[in-house]
């Protein structure tokens, strides 16, 4: 299973290059790459977080958290966690 | 838009003797907000089977739709899901359902609505169900929509690629109803075309199971394998069965379902390329997406929730107020008439048991409606996941997550689908800790008791020029329940231990107009509801309480009665004064006066007296007993002219002739009901979803101590 990589924090990548949707700026855009957390992506590829969908986040909620990710070209907007988001990893 | 069923659904029109030995039985499923409710309602009307009361689920609403002039089916409204893989309480229901075809409730199809702007998301589970095997229409709602947003759809090579019937239409118009029924009238076959097999390290454990269980297909099997442990049906003996195997399998369940899912959205994106273009007419961005802006906007998103919350409570007070005179003055002078006219216990069984108890429940009818009205628009616009999303990081705090606002704000109507709506949430301590909590939000059923008391001490007058000052009050009662909320929520997250994560993915409904049409029925099916079930225990309480607070035990009565004419002769009294000492003495001496003279002892710190104690009792039943109590314990042997309840609170007297209900004695029996477990319902519901005698028992203990030692210090400070 590509979709996953375990134990992000022993991975090879240093943390300064790895991005993720919890990382973009309001108005930024990324592609999922892959999800991190294999239970939280079950529910994440339900919902349409699939490797190779744009995501772009589109505001935050008052206090920061929980953000508002708008997927793809269909428009439709989910909410997640600050923390959830941290587990979608974005392509360079 | 007149697409009929295309040849990939063999169609035999039913008729013949078998086809009529039962109702075609429909289930409809589909993504939360893909339009559901509305088909629903369209399909059935005023023919559903609605219950927020214990015995009778939520999760399962059923209604009738009549397909042809000669044709009824029984349609099933599932709840909204994402696929057939549950995460929460609530979706377990549609797997229970579609996983047993031996089942009573099996469908003989299903009804997939999909909403036509998120098709690649809605497709999944339509996909699902078709591997599952099941015949299966697909109503492709929010056509306007997609059209508007430049999404063309090819509908017969759909059709083609999906192997069933499409549907296109809006269900909140009723456009493509009438094609829908056509096609549900008739009997459909399973679906020919497959999407997705079972990888083939899967399929000798597949397999297994499949002869083990005789399952008509792989896919179901596999389903077998990923979710034994919920399914309800299966035995112990079978679930261990299974989980031995797909021990020895060495089957990754996590690693399985989203190789599925992924799989399944590489064959959906093949479907859509063929199918689906989209021509972006204007880049803007959409409508919805400016609404969020100003209405999740980091100060003025909460100052607008707090403004709606504000106009709520104006609402149940003030406007609600009109029509409640009406209806009171209606009782009280059918009443009146009655009185006049006719006399002799059964009149006055009539006229102070029956009739009291009837206003009681008629007068709230404005204030529930009101109430679930504007629950219901928030609900149908989209604005509650908002206040989910504004509320989460506030409710984190304490133990709770921006899901369990929405089950908060529903306690305000009732606790008992507040409490089941809990479900919706993922993670077991954030659910136990809603459940406890969300009965300190003021019910509907306390509004009775507070707008009687809040009456009789809070001037009606206007505060800081635009507010009434009543409204204020309630406002506080209100936040009082809720701050107690959060306080205990605040406490139990300290008590109760649980690594289990919490969730928060949740998808954000594109904001529309309420359906009027569907508020309307809420509003309906939630009066009826209180009318029906909560009136009659009402009434009845009613009737009983009139027995045994005009009656009591052997000759004391007369006795009491002969002593109080011989201290009026004696000390000169006048003639209504005699009577209401002579009704006074006669009420202390019944049954019920009994009862509440041993209660006395107890409550007496709280400034209540015996005749409180009746209705603290009753209440025990449900809350809104009170007010039906009170009034006929105050009505029996008053004069017939004595009106409305608030006349007949305001003309007791203490034992020295002062009025009884003082703003102290007020305050401390409202801050009582604030806080106390005084509903059945509540507890038996409690007892339902957590499974646990324990936590019904918790929330009577503790909410009725903390109601106790709070009117205790209200009414030591106030009096």
């Amino acid at each position: 299973m590509s979709l996953f990589r375990r134990s992000p924090q022993k991975a090879v990548i240093s943390t300064a290059t790895r991005r993720t949707a919890k990382d973009l700026r309001v108005g930024e855009a990324g592609t999922i790459c892959c999800l991190e957390d294999p239970e939280m992506a079950l529910k994440l590829l339900e919902m349409g977080c699939v490797p190779g969908v744009q995501v772009r986040l589109s505001g935050r909620a008052p206090l920061g958290d929980p953000l508002m990710l708008v997927l793809g070209d269909q428009e439709y907007t989910l909410s997640v966690r600050a923390s959830e988001a941290a587990t979608i990893l974005l392509k360079e | 838009m007149a697409v009929t069923a295309s040849s990939s659904a063999t169609t035999a029109p039913q008729t013949g003797p078998e086809a009529d030995a039962r109702p075609l039985r429909i289930a409809l499923i589909g993504n939360p907000n893909s339009g559901k409710t509305s088909l629903f309602n369209q399909l059935t009307g005023l023919n559903q089977k609605v219950g927020n009361f214990p015995g009778v689920t939520v999760d399962r609403k059923t209604g009738v739709a009549q397909l042809t002039p000669t044709q009824r089916a029984e349609i099933i409204d599932l709840p909204g899901t994402y696929s057939l893989y549950p995460k929460s309480l609530d979706e377990k229901v549609i797997t229970d359902l579609l996983y047993d075809k031996a089942a009573d409730n099996y469908p003989d199809f299903v009804v997939v609505t999909v909403d036509a702007n998120n098709l690649r998301r809605s497709l999944l589970l339509f996909t699902q169900l078709g591997d599952l095997g099941l015949p299966a229409v697909l109503a492709l709602n929010m056509m306007d929509v997609a059209e508007r947003h430049g999404v063309n759809i090819d509908l017969p090579a759909l059709e083609r690629e999906l192997g069933v019937p499409i549907i296109p239409m809006n269900a909140r118009k009723g456009i493509g109803v009438a094609a829908l029924k056509i096609v549900m009238a008739q009997r459909l076959d399973a679906p020919p075309v497959r999407f997705w097999q079972p990888d083939e390290q899967l399929l000798p454990l597949v397999r297994q199971l499949r002869y083990y269980f005789n399952l008509h297909n792989d896919y179901l099997a596999l389903h077998y394998a990923q979710q034994y442990r919920q399914i309800s049906f299966l035995s112990a003996e079978e679930k261990a069965h299974i989980q031995e195997l797909t021990q020895q399998a060495g089957f990754d369940a996590t690693a399985a379902q989203a190789a599925e899912t992924i799989s399944r959205y590489a064959r959906i994106n093949e479907i859509l390329l063929e199918t689906v273009t989209v021509v972006r007419t204007e880049k803007r961005e959409p409508i919805s997406n400016r609404i969020d802006k100003v209405l999740t906007h980091r100060v003025g998103g909460y100052l607008i929730f707090l403004a709606i919350l504000f106009l709520l409570f104006q609402a149940i007070f003030a406007w609600a107020q009109y029509p409640m005179d009406w209806i009171d003055q209606g009782i009280s002078g059918l009443s009146a008439v009655i009185q006049a006219n006719f006399s002799g216990p059964l009149v006055r069984l009539l006229t102070e048991g029956v009739l009291a108890g009837l206003g009681g429940v008629l007068v709230f009818i404005p204030q529930i409606a009101l109430l679930f009205g504007f629950l219901a628009i928030l609900e149908e616009t989209g604005y509650m996941a908002r206040v989910t999303f504004l509320m989460d990081k506030l409710m984190r705090p304490f133990g709770l997550s921006g899901k369990s606002v929405v089950p908060l704000i529903s306690g305000l109507a009732c606790a008992v689908p507040a409490i089941m709506g809990a479900r919706t949430i993922e993670s077991w301590k954030d659910r136990m800790i809603t459940i406890f909590v969300t009965p300190l939000m003021s019910c509907s059923a306390r509004i009775p008791v507070y707008t009687v008391l809040v009456a009789l001490v809070v001037p009606d007058q206007a505060a800081w020029g635009i507010f009434n000052l009543r409204g204020v009050a309630l406002m506080s009662l209100y936040l009082l329940g809720l701050f107690s909320a959060l306080g205990s929520a605040w406490a139990l997250k300290k008590l109760l231990k649980a690594r289990e994560r919490s969730y928060f993915i949740m998808e954000f409904p594109v904001y529309q107009w309420p359906r009027w049409k569907n508020v309307a029925l809420t509003i309906y099916q939630k009066v009826k509801a209180f009318v029906l079930q909560a009136g009659r225990v009402i009434m009845a309480i009613s009737v009983l309480l009139w027995v045994l607070a005009s009656y009591g035990p052997g000759q004391q009565q007369a006795t009491a009665e002969t002593q109080a004419r011989q201290e009026a002769a004696t000390k000169g009294w006048d003639a209504a004064e005699t009577s209401r000492q002579v009704a006074s003495a006669r009420l202390e001496t019944s049954y019920a006066g009994k009862f509440g003279h041993v209660l006395e002892p107890a409550i007496r710190p709280l400034g209540y007296d015996w005749k409180i104690g009746i209705a603290l009792l009753t209440s025990f039943a449900a809350r809104e007993v009170f007010v039906g109590t009170i009034s006929t314990i105050y009505s029996v042997g008053q004069d017939a002219d004595m009106g409305t309840l608030q006349q007949k609170l305001s003309a007791e007297k203490d034992a020295n002739g002062q009025p009884f209900f003082t703003p102290a004695r007020a305050f401390s029996l409202l801050v009582f009901y604030v806080f106390a477990m005084q509903c059945m319902s509540t507890l038996a519901v409690t007892y339902r979803e957590t499974k646990s005698w324990r936590w019904p028992l918790a929330q009577l203990v503790y909410m009725t101590g903390l109601a106790y030692a709070a009117a205790f210090l209200v009414y030591q400070v106030l009096a």
